[in-house]
């Protein structure tokens, strides 16, 4: 328990702090041109017409990546997006050497898209090939592909910059992204392609979520497993090679695990997951989009990466469905419940016969089970503050009605628990209480009257007797 | 092309570093960890930044520690994440390493202000610069980055020695090593720890992200060549240090084919390795991919050639004396073996099995003997499976001519004593004699 806050905790500290630490260490330097009040607005709020394209056109994608990195997150195929962006990159430098070379215009970024699509597409026709005709495992297929393509495109990008025509320096915009450089034409296709991918991905709504949850089941009921998986494969590869100019190759497949990622912790189901995935990948990419165009030296995909980890680990801690804090508390809660019935059920046992009358003093208590005196008076003092006992001035303490109310009830399922398991599941008497003293604290309603119903010896609402002795646990020991 | 003393000391460090990657990717390879490499050699960019800026200088000590500091840190996130989150092992990579390599490439932006340095350097390397710094040592002026790599790899090479058998055994059955006490924890973490120190070492030679080129390509392209680990430890090695020999050439001389000069050495290594890999994927002895459909051909190839001498044998037992001899076009359309045919025909024409006479097909004594003992085999199969195993009433004849073509001698031998030495098969015929 300790441990996870301290790792949520950690990764967090080092999310915040680094970039602090970089700008302090720049603040005696001309480091960042921070720019002045009225560009802030006027870039947040949209004003200009170049950048509102820009921003929008990144957000789009953003929205389009959320959804489709969702499906390829529940069919478990989040990296299979690092190694396809990462093969784009000989297609990009390829395609600039040709077109350079022929006469035309290098940076074109239609024919770059061309190519960074067709090697995305061949990276991972290269991965499944070596899935199937070699005894390599998955990952190691994905490092391979991956490592080897970008090494063709170091390779190529060597030459890209040695050649005379064309000038290929732009194209490190590809590796790194950078929103401010992008032209409106290329604002705009990003803004189409991911509206197109977005809505694709969710026509296909149903035919993902079948193959992403249950993919032998779906080719059990016919449906084209293999056609589908490159369906999503390609929307993959659409809004990567888009996303190469806005986040750079090396971080788009971001774009495609971590909002999902941080949209699993506040839901189970996969409408709002795909929603919240949607939104947050949108968000990131508006606001990294933002400070990219406002503050040139700033790479935008690192930007935009480091706001989704930030939403992302805002989620992992806060999410209302698989955060760490909700875990916490639930966790929490339930050490004080089985305190507090530990605590009753040991009061009760001690004073069964006359549960109003008797008063009891901490060492006999102490004796029941194998509880440190410290945790024995928390446990007090907290059922005393509920309200469940007295303390008298002597140090004895006293059931108060709800108490008496209260340990009846558990110690009535804890018998009724091991009277079940006696007759029912042939466990020997000595042996039920282990059992049982796990199990009572989880009983509602509906298990303890299926327990009377099965046990009709158990006479309710009368208390069964105990079928052992009541050893107190200390000298079990 | 002109090689200089540069070239040499290119190589070297180039295959030092590799070599050091390579030795210690075996064992990512083994335990499906090759992605954690991917994500360490990431995620120790901003390590690095973070070194240079506090340091204000490239030195090579800091770099190493802290970048050294944030893999591991990474590694053990990975494995927290994972653990806490649910959320499958590779999503969780991609997460912390993306969002640690933003980072870094922010702090990097940064830190270049201070320090000459170029994101590309870090990502790509720049191996061709590395004779330029040189280290005094014995009066021979030795590259820094060398020494530093060479230093990397005696760590990795004792670290593999002392390990050897832990590394093993964790690496193959690691339920089988928490019983035998060895504990996985301390290996899984010191193992990292060497991958991030490496990674780091190795990135002024072949740049970060090429680092994992060099983890995994090798070592996969030795599990493809061998079954045992010391020999895949070795061929690993090997291979690292063979790429960046072809990496380096590759660099300076495939470019002046197309009018250039030179590329990128490290991309060229990671060029190489991958080739290498692919001739092994293809052609590797039992795993390649051509070796193996090789093989599928040879066997059915061998199993036409069976079923044409026991086509031939059946076709003597009853033949007439005025029959005509078989012909090629009859066994085509018996054995319905298409295209093998031919190919079959020939290999037995040069077993001196079968003699052809323009389109007839005459057994020879040898061919004969041959087609006995598969018929022999077959119906032996038959009253075995028939009276031994109750088999009759399915088709025992179909599985009788599976298993024919695997029925050594010794084996068809041993099928008679059980089945009491039987003249007669179920369907009535009788059954060959063991021919001399």
């Amino acid at each position: 328990m300790r441990q996870r806050s301290t790792v949520g905790g950690a990764y967090l500290l080092t999310l915040l702090l680094a970039p602090a630490l970089a700008w302090a260490a720049d603040a005696h330097d001309h480091g960042l041109d921070w720019p002045s009040l009225m560009d802030f607005l006027r870039v947040l709020t949209l004003q200009d017409y170049n950048t509102r394209v820009v921003i929008i056109g990144t957000s789009l994608l953003g929205l389009a990546a959320g959804l489709i990195g969702t499906f390829l997150l529940l069919r478990k195929r989040a990296l299979l997006s690092d190694t396809l962006s990462h093969a784009t990159l000989p297609g990009i430098a390829l395609t600039f050497i040709i077109v350079s070379a022929l006469g035309g215009d290098g940076k074109n970024l239609l024919f770059l898209i061309g190519g960074a699509a067709l090697f995305a597409l061949l990276g991972t026709g290269s991965v499944i090939l070596i899935q199937r005709f070699s005894r390599l495992k998955d990952d190691a297929a994905l490092g391979i592909v991956l490592s080897v393509y970008f090494g063709l495109g170091i390779a190529l990008l060597g030459l890209a910059t040695r050649m005379n025509t064309g000038n290929a320096a732009g194209l490190s915009a590809f590796i790194y992204g950078k929103t401010a450089s992008m032209l409106l034409f290329d604002a705009l296709l990003i803004a189409w392609t991911a509206l197109a991918a977005a809505i694709c991905s969710l026509l296909f709504y149903k035919e993902f979520t079948l193959i992403s949850f249950d993919a032998s089941y779906a080719a059990g009921q016919g449906w084209p497993v293999v056609r589908l998986d490159f369906v999503m494969m390609t929307l993959a590869v659409v809004v990567t090679v888009v996303g190469l100019q806005a986040v750079g190759l090396i971080l788009v497949v971001a774009l495609l695990i971590i909002p999902p990622a941080a949209a699993r912790f506040w839901t189970y189901r996969l409408r709002p997951m795909l929603l919240l995935s949607a939104l947050f990948g949108a968000l990131s990419c508006y606001l990294g989009a933002t400070m990219s165009a406002l503050m040139a030296k700033l790479p935008a995909g690192a930007v935009i990466v480091l706001t989704a980890g930030a939403i992302f680990v805002i989620s992992l801690l806060f999410g209302s469905a698989r955060g760490l804090l909700r875990i916490l508390l639930e966790r929490r809660a339930m050490a004080r419940k089985i305190g507090r019935e530990n605590l009753l059920r040991s009061f009760f046992e001690l004073t069964e016969a006359d549960l109003a009358g008797a008063a009891i003093r901490l060492d006999d208590l102490l004796k029941q089970r194998a509880w440190s005196p410290g945790q024995l008076d928390r446990l007090v003092s907290l059922a005393d503050r509920e309200g469940l006992l007295n303390r008298a001035a002597d140090g004895t303490l006293r059931l108060t009605e709800r108490g008496i109310q209260t340990a009846t009830r558990v110690v009535r399922n804890h018998r009724l628990w091991e009277a079940y398991l006696i007759t029912h599941a042939d466990i020997a008497t000595s042996q039920v209480d282990w059992g049982a003293d796990e199990i009572e604290h989880i009983l509602d309603g509906e298990i303890v009257r299926e327990l009377e119903r099965l046990l009709p010896e158990a006479d309710q609402p009368a208390m069964p007797a105990s079928p052992h002795a009541l050893t107190p646990a200390a000298e079990m020991e | 092309m002109e090689w200089t003393s540069f070239d040499t000391w290119i190589v070297v460090t180039g295959a030092l570093s590799a070599a050091a990657c390579a030795l210690l990717g075996n064992y990512l390879v083994l335990r499906k960890l090759s992605m954690m490499g991917d994500a360490i050699s990431h995620a120790v960019l901003p390590g690095l930044a973070l070194a240079f800026i506090i340091t204000g200088s490239r030195d090579s000590l800091p770099m190493l520690v802290g970048a050294t500091a944030i893999g591991v840190l990474t590694a053990f996130l990975v494995q927290a994440l994972f653990r806490l989150s649910e959320l499958e092992k590779g999503a969780t990579m991609g997460v912390i390493f993306t969002t640690f390599f933003a980072l870094g490439l922010i702090l990097i932006r940064q830190a270049a202000d201070h320090v000459d340095l170029d994101p590309s350097c870090v990502l790509y390397g720049a191996i061709e610069l590395t004779p330029l710094d040189v280290y005094e040592l014995m009066g021979m002026e030795i590259p820094r980055a060398a020494l530093t790599n060479l230093g990397m790899l005696a760590v990795n090479l004792l670290f593999v020695g002392l390990f050897y058998k832990e590394l093993k055994i964790t690496s193959f059955d690691p339920a089988l090593a928490t019983t035998l006490g060895i504990n996985a924890t301390f290996l899984h973490y010191a193992l990292m720890t060497l991958v991030a120190a490496t990674t780091v070492a190795a990135f002024e030679s072949v740049g970060s992200i090429l680092v994992i080129a060099m983890l995994i390509v090798p070592a996969a392209t030795a599990h493809l060549l061998t079954d045992r680990l010391g020999a895949m430890l070795v061929i690993s090695v090997l291979i690292a240090a063979l790429s960046a020999l072809l990496g380096h050439l590759g660099a300076i001389t495939v470019p002046t084919w197309f009018g250039f000069t030179d590329t990128s050495t490290a991309g060229m290594m990671g060029v190489a390795t991958g080739l290498i890999f692919l001739v092994t994927f293809l052609l590797a002895p039992r795993y390649g991919v051509v070796s193996r459909v090789l093989r599928q051909w040879q066997l059915s190839l061998k199993i036409v050639a069976d079923d044409v001498l026991g086509f031939l044998y059946r076709y003597e037992e009853l033949k007439q004396p005025q029959s005509p001899p078989v012909q090629a076009g009859d066994l085509q359309k018996a054995l319905k073996a298409g295209g093998s045919l031919w190919p079959a025909l020939w290999q037995l024409k040069r077993r001196g099995a079968i003699r052809q006479t323009a389109d007839d097909v005459l057994p020879t004594e040898t061919g004969l003997a041959q087609g006995a003992r598969l018929v022999r085999s077959h119906r032996l199969w038959e009253s075995y499976l028939c009276d031994a195993l109750q088999m009759c009433p399915t088709d025992v004849h179909a599985l009788a001519h599976d298993l024919e073509h695997f029925t050594d001698a010794s084996m068809s031998e041993a099928l008679a004593r059980q089945s009491g030495d039987p003249n007669i098969d179920p369907h009535e015929r009788q059954i060959p004699p063991l021919p001399k």
